[in-house]
């Protein structure tokens, strides 16, 4: 049972990694691919980590990889943001 | 230990690209770089031979960790180098190469 | 079945760390071949998990492809303006290949030649017990071949001796690494209040897991430095200058605790660096520590770079 939900969701996971790969590789400027990297790999992350979380042996380990999937949106948000302005302001000013 | 003949023969092949990227590079960032490469394709294939006993061994291991971090020691050093180059030449080759053809 | 899966996932592992390598060495500019270098790095950890070396993976993940990928962006944005214009040789260079392809050659011919070496020496596996931690890298580190681990710390602290010479004259009593500007109450600065809590909380806890399960000073010394970089990038806190006492003792915290460990044992035990039985745990636990706030410190101090004053070119 457990190995099945793990199953689905990786799966699920492994979907939206793929979108937005191509996303990356197809959308026409910085703004869009950003765009499609921070939500479907968030996203994919998400289901990813909801999967591995079933085969965990204890709450203690549920929570750890919670917090990498946090850290991880954090990070993207984060990373998504500065790498925009440069473009902006690349842009803009040059 | 057909697996450990893959990670083996990667890094073989990462210490041989390394190298043609030491010899191929003229910017010299590109070659600090490169030279990282040569160093963690040893890293794989010293790993790869120490993991062929029955458990890893963890003096190899060991030994790796401490090369990881001397390798970031020299990057650094070498890049506080190239950029001093930079400042002095104001271009980042060196300059017996810079008139090359 | 299983067997089969995993050798084709080790498979699939190494032609993408072959053709990112691939990449970094034969794509055009500079920027192209240090992300693809990170990538790398991440990739190669994946491959220290599959060998069993979790240890190792925590270390190149960190460094080799965190710190290090931070150094040469930051090397690379310095030096944007000099790219030469021509950042390959021309035209294939053929003597280059050939004796790349030649030094690939001659390694893998020796793995086939190499002789398989015995089980990890049974002096090892007896020594273990004795050793005070559980995990057999760490006992390795700072117990068995503690040597090359201070004289590690101490190659580390030269490394950074050099990095500071190429400082100009003029920028001596500036503080550390170029200046940094992030705008007040932007997407940084809150990054730099949100992270650092968290990354000390993962670097501590590296630090003391490593006793018995993978971790330890190297890798959890590496997070405080990361903490330490971000905190500095996000504008939160301003790098100090070469002088400044309580950092130069940080600096050389961990090796004069192992140098004074040493000593002890030299003293105590009958041997240089040997740690008497019984007392192995809190004196590898002090030295893990010590050493730890070294390593941070001195790799972010690495990374920061030499002192420069604003504007300096």
């Amino acid at each position: 049972m457990a190995d099945l939900a793990t199953l689905l969701f990786t799966a699920l996971g492994l979907v939206f990694f793929a979108a937005g790969t191509v996303g990356l590789i197809r959308f026409p400027d910085t703004f869009s691919r950003l765009h499609a990297l921070t939500k479907a790999d968030n996203l994919g992350l998400g289901f990813i980590a909801l999967g591995v979380a079933f085969q965990a042996e204890s709450w203690a380990q549920v929570a750890r990889i919670a917090l990498i999937w946090v850290l991880a949106l954090l990070a993207a948000g984060a990373v998504a943001q500065l790498v925009a302005r440069a473009a902006l302001m690349r842009r803009g000013g040059a | 230990m057909a697996a450990l003949s893959i990670y083996a023969l990667t890094g073989a092949a990462l210490v041989g690209l390394g190298f043609f990227g030491l010899l191929a590079a003229r910017h010299l960032l590109r070659r600090v770089v490169a030279f990282n490469l040569i160093g963690s394709g040893l890293f794989l294939y010293f790993g790869a031979a120490a993991t062929r006993g029955a458990a890893p061994d963890p003096v190899p291991q060991a030994l790796i960790i401490t090369g990881i971090v001397v390798a970031l020691a020299a990057s650094a050093l070498a890049v506080a180098l190239v950029v001093a180059q930079v400042r002095a030449a104001g271009r980042a080759t060196l300059p017996e190469e810079e008139d090359a053809p | 079945m299983t067997a089969a899966l995993g050798l084709a996932l080790d498979a699939a592992l190494c032609a993408l760390i072959l053709g990112v390598a691939l990449a970094v060495v034969a794509g055009r500019g500079v920027f192209r071949a240090v992300v693809f270098f990170i990538v790398y790095g991440l990739l190669a950890a994946v491959a220290w998990v599959r060998l069993d070396a979790v240890n190792v993976a925590l270390a190149e993940a960190a460094i080799g492809a965190g710190l290090t990928g931070v150094l040469l962006l930051a090397a690379h944005g310095r030096l944007r303006r000099a790219e030469a214009a021509q950042d390959l040789a021309h035209g294939m260079p053929w003597s280059a290949a050939l004796a790349g392809g030649a030094l690939a050659a001659a390694l893998g011919w020796a793995w086939f030649e190499m002789p398989i070496p015995v089980e990890p020496g049974p002096e090892l596996a007896e020594a273990l017990p004795r050793a005070g931690v559980g995990n057999p890298v760490t006992a390795v580190l700072l117990n068995f071949r503690a040597w090359d681990t201070l004289l590690e710390s101490i190659v580390l602290l030269a490394a950074l001796i050099g990095v500071w010479m190429l400082a100009r004259e003029g920028d001596w009593r500036e503080p550390l690494g170029r200046p940094q500007h992030a705008r007040p109450g932007g997407v940084m600065a809150g990054f730099g209040r949100v992270l650092p809590p968290v990354g000390l909380l993962v670097g501590v806890w590296l630090v003391w897991a490593g006793a018995d399960h993978p971790g330890g000073a190297f890798q959890g010394g590496t997070v405080l430095a990361a903490v330490g970089l971000v905190a500095v990038l996000a504008g939160v806190i301003r790098p100090p200058w070469i002088g400044a006492p309580l950092w130069q003792g940080a600096l050389v915290l961990g090796p004069a605790v192992f140098l004074l460990a040493g000593i002890a044992g030299a003293v105590l035990a009958g041997g240089f660096l040997t740690l008497p039985e019984g007392f192995a745990k809190p004196a590898i636990v002090t030295i893990e520590v010590a050493l730890t706030v070294s390593i941070a410190v001195t790799l972010a101090f690495l990374v920061l770079g030499p002192p420069e004053a604003e504007g300096a070119g």
